[in-house]
């Protein structure tokens, strides 16, 4: 059982990322247009050089 | 001071040029960037977003530019030389219809704090409640003694924080419900939640078996997901309510010193002169100092029949300025004007909607003091029954946790989201949070006439009563002007294939008509006064060739698309149909024989249409009212339950509990259709609810409930109704 030691700490510890990662996406307003990112994903606009 | 430490000439070259430097960084400083707003109704793929974006960022000035699809906007920032009008015909040239937005309105909506707050919440109780039933489905395996104990310390250290952050929207109800004495569903929940942990605790530290953090953590997370859903259909509805409201950015033209000056609304006062051009809405009220036309003020008052106005007419805000344009002396502006008088009827008025109690509010009324009770009998009980006050306990609170309106949080808000939803697609806006619920009970259906099932658009109706000639003459003279009535004299005689005449010297006059030369005589068309004819009940406009008799063009209002199946629906669903207008009586009259309606009373002040609806609420009547006007405003409000169009002025739409967007009407039947469904729906759920607990709540009170239990019956139930809720899609 001395594996728990780790184990249990590991699976909090990337949980907490995940949350962490979730936070960081709603602050960053990633949520704010689905429709368009859906269809942003696709466009070959600014492939060549980043957007200004 | 600097001037003398600065040397005119200076040997080091660095020296002479950092003044210039200077004033070079002041030039280039940037200017802060305007924000423009434009709502792009037309987008709707990826093509559109880079055709959009790439066309404005071209323009010179536009720093940024971004389309929001989901909200069909686009944002710009740009130098504050560049306006909205700019914008809007780049847009239009690439074939997008643009509209501007209020910015200052919207501000409010773009960050949606208290959307994010709740998921923020909802996010960290799903972390929490997956890892802390991880922990648990161990402890149900069978982990025993010191694992069992070390879990659940672990579980406790993961459950506690969450609930302290997680539950507050829950405590913070409760306890201002409580702070009223008023018992509302959070109560029993808060209680549940606080109590769950709190055992669980103490069942930790003495090192007990059984430990509800997982159940306190459901709870948690489910009820918030119901509360999410709950804001997300609000948040939506809002949104597009305040999208309406920004379309109308209030400017009006000042003429300060013989210049026009467009500025805002609120910058306009008592004796100022303001300039109203055809076509354009009276921005305040007024007394026309200058010009000739006529007005249309069916919005306010709900009659047809354009008025004429001149110098010394007084006008209101909301009509509208039809032929010449009109320059006006401010007499009220702002909240004096009487668009705020209107609202204050509306004030008047007692709101049905705050009398209404929801059906959850109903059920929590019933269900929170018996869950209570419940509990406490069972601690009491089994206490007497064993002695044992640890026993009695853990049996009371798996009694609260299994009682706990998990369910029922879920039962409406999951119900009221699949409705709105549907609704929304047929372009139905729900505003208010309870409409639905009490559209289901309707009985009777009161409609406005001018601009609700009649399209506002005059339609030729005695086109056979004229010779070819007259026609041909009426037609050469309507062309020249863009009275509505002579739009609809023009399109009808085009449509019939008439030629319009040789009429020469054509030349508009202002809020009379039309004149002109023909065959060596003089032709007018216009308001019957003008040519010297008695004026009949209907909408009329006169053609006059020489010196002839006046001859007579009538007009009805053109029905709305779907505004006869709309009626035809609702007296086919055993629903008694009124109409009420400001209008003449045979308007309505010639309306409500066409529309099958028999009730209808025509010529209603605004006092009267509201005092109509509150006879009828008083005689148990549950009332939907459906109008545009003004003259509708106080009787909107005064209804159970009332629609308006998006094409009303926006102190009607804020008085109506739904709007609906499109400009056809047949959807109405529908709408009370899926609301009937939606409460069937919210009723099946508490039944659903009621179920579980009459199963779960007897092996609660025997003490045979286990942590595994608690948390099978309360999934499984939220579960449940959630599908339930989704049949209505």
């Amino acid at each position: 059982m001395d594996i728990l030691v780790i184990l249990i700490p590991a699976s909090l510890f990337l949980g907490a990322v995940g949350l962490l990662a979730f936070f960081w996406a709603v602050r960053s307003k990633q949520f704010d247009d689905p429709e368009g990112d859906r269809h942003r994903i696709l466009s070959s606009d600014w492939d060549d050089e980043p957007r200004p | 001071m600097t001037a003398a430490m600065r040397p005119a000439t200076s040997a080091c070259p660095a020296c002479s040029a950092a003044p210039s430097a200077e004033a070079l960084a002041r030039m280039n400083e940037p200017v802060k960037p305007a924000r423009i707003m434009l709502s792009l109704p037309t987008a709707h793929c990826a093509a559109c977003i880079s055709a959009v974006e790439r066309r404005l960022l071209q323009y010179p000035g536009v720093s940024e530019a971004r389309v929001n699809l989901s909200l069909k906007r686009v944002s710009i920032e740009a130098i504050p030389e560049i306006t909205a009008e700019d914008m809007i015909r780049e847009l239009d040239a690439i074939g997008y219809e643009a509209h501007e937005l209020d910015a200052g309105i919207l501000a409010a909506t773009a960050t949606d704090k208290r959307g994010r707050d709740l998921l923020m919440r909802l996010a960290v109780a799903g972390f929490s409640l997956m890892n802390v039933m991880l922990l648990s489905v161990a402890i149900w395996a069978g982990a025993a003694d010191a694992t069992r104990d070390l879990f659940h310390w672990i579980s406790a250290l993961i459950a506690l924080p969450t609930i302290v952050f997680s539950a507050q929207p829950f405590f913070k109800n409760a306890w201002s419900a409580l702070s009223v004495r008023h018992l509302n569903m959070d109560v029993p929940i808060s209680l549940a939640i606080i109590l769950a942990a709190g055992l669980s605790l103490f069942e930790t530290i003495q090192g007990g078996e059984a430990a509800y953090f997982d159940a306190a953590l459901s709870l948690t997370f489910f009820l918030l997901a119901g509360r999410y859903l709950d804001h997300r259909t609000r948040a939506v509805a809002r949104s597009a309510a305040e999208e309406l409201s920004a379309l109308e950015v209030p400017r009006a033209i000042k003429i300060v010193d013989g210049k026009q000056q467009t500025v805002p609304i609120g910058e306009v006062c008592v004796g100022d002169l303001v300039l109203v051009k055809p076509g354009a809405r009276m921005p305040v009220d007024g007394v026309v100092s200058e010009g000739q036309s006529e007005i249309d003020r069916s919005l306010l008052t709900g009659e047809t029949l354009p008025v004429f106005a001149g110098p010394g007419t007084e006008v209101s805000a909301g009509e509208v300025n039809l032929t010449g344009p009109l320059t006006l002396r401010v007499t009220a502006a702002g909240g004096d004007s009487s668009l705020h008088r209107m609202a204050d009827l509306v004030a008047i008025a007692e709101s049905s909607k705050n009398r209404y109690t929801s059906l959850a509010d109903r059920a929590a009324q019933i269900y929170a003091p018996g869950v209570h009770l419940l509990a406490f009998l069972a601690f009491g009980g089994w206490l007497m029954a064993t002695g044992d006050f640890r026993l009695a306990l853990n049996v009371a609170v798996a009694v609260l946790i299994i009682t706990c309106p998990c369910a029922l949080g879920l039962a409406v808000p999951a119900v009221t989201t699949a409705a709105s939803g549907r609704l929304f697609k047929k372009g139905m806006l729900i505003k208010n949070a309870t409409a639905l619920e009490r559209l289901a009970e309707v009985d009777s259906v009161v409609f406005d006439k001018t601009g609700t099932l009649t399209a506002g658009m005059p339609e030729l109706s005695n086109l056979e009563a004229h010779d070819a000639e007259t026609l041909r003459v009426a037609f050469a003279l309507a062309e020249a002007s863009a009275h509505p009535l002579a739009l609809a004299l023009a399109s009808a005689a085009r449509s019939a294939g008439i030629e319009p005449a040789r009429v020469t010297e054509l030349r508009e006059i202002p809020g009379y008509g039309v004149r002109g030369h023909w065959q060596g005589r003089d032709v007018r068309l216009g308001r019957a006064a003008w040519l010297g004819a008695e004026a009949g009940p209907e909408t009329a406009t006169w053609l006059q060739i020489g010196a002839a008799p006046p001859v007579e063009f009538t007009f009805n209002d053109h029905l709305r698309d779907g505004a006869e199946e709309a009626v035809a629906r609702l007296i086919a669903q055993g629903i008694s149909v009124y109409l009420m207008s400001g209008d003449a009586e045979p308007a309505v009259a010639s309306l409500a024989s066409r529309l099958k309606i028999d009730t209808f009373q025509a010529e209603m002040l605004p006092e009267q249409k509201s005092d109509f609806v509150k006879r009828l609420s008083d005689g148990g009547v549950k009332v939907l009212m459906v109008g545009d006007g003004l003259n509708d405003t106080a009787a909107l409000t005064a209804a159970y339950v009332s629609i308006s169009p998006a094409t009303a002025l926006e102190a009607t739409r804020v008085a109506s509990d739904i709007v609906f967007l499109g400009s056809d009407l047949t959807p109405l039947g529908e709408t009370l259709a899926t609301a009937q469904k939606a409460r069937s729906r919210i009723r099946e759920n508490f039944g659903i609810a009621v179920l579980y607990n009459m199963i779960a709540v007897p092996i609660a009170l025997s003490g045979f409930a286990t942590p595994l239990a608690a948390a099978l019956a309360m999934s499984a139930s939220s579960i449940t109704v959630s599908l339930n809720a989704l049949r209505l899609r």
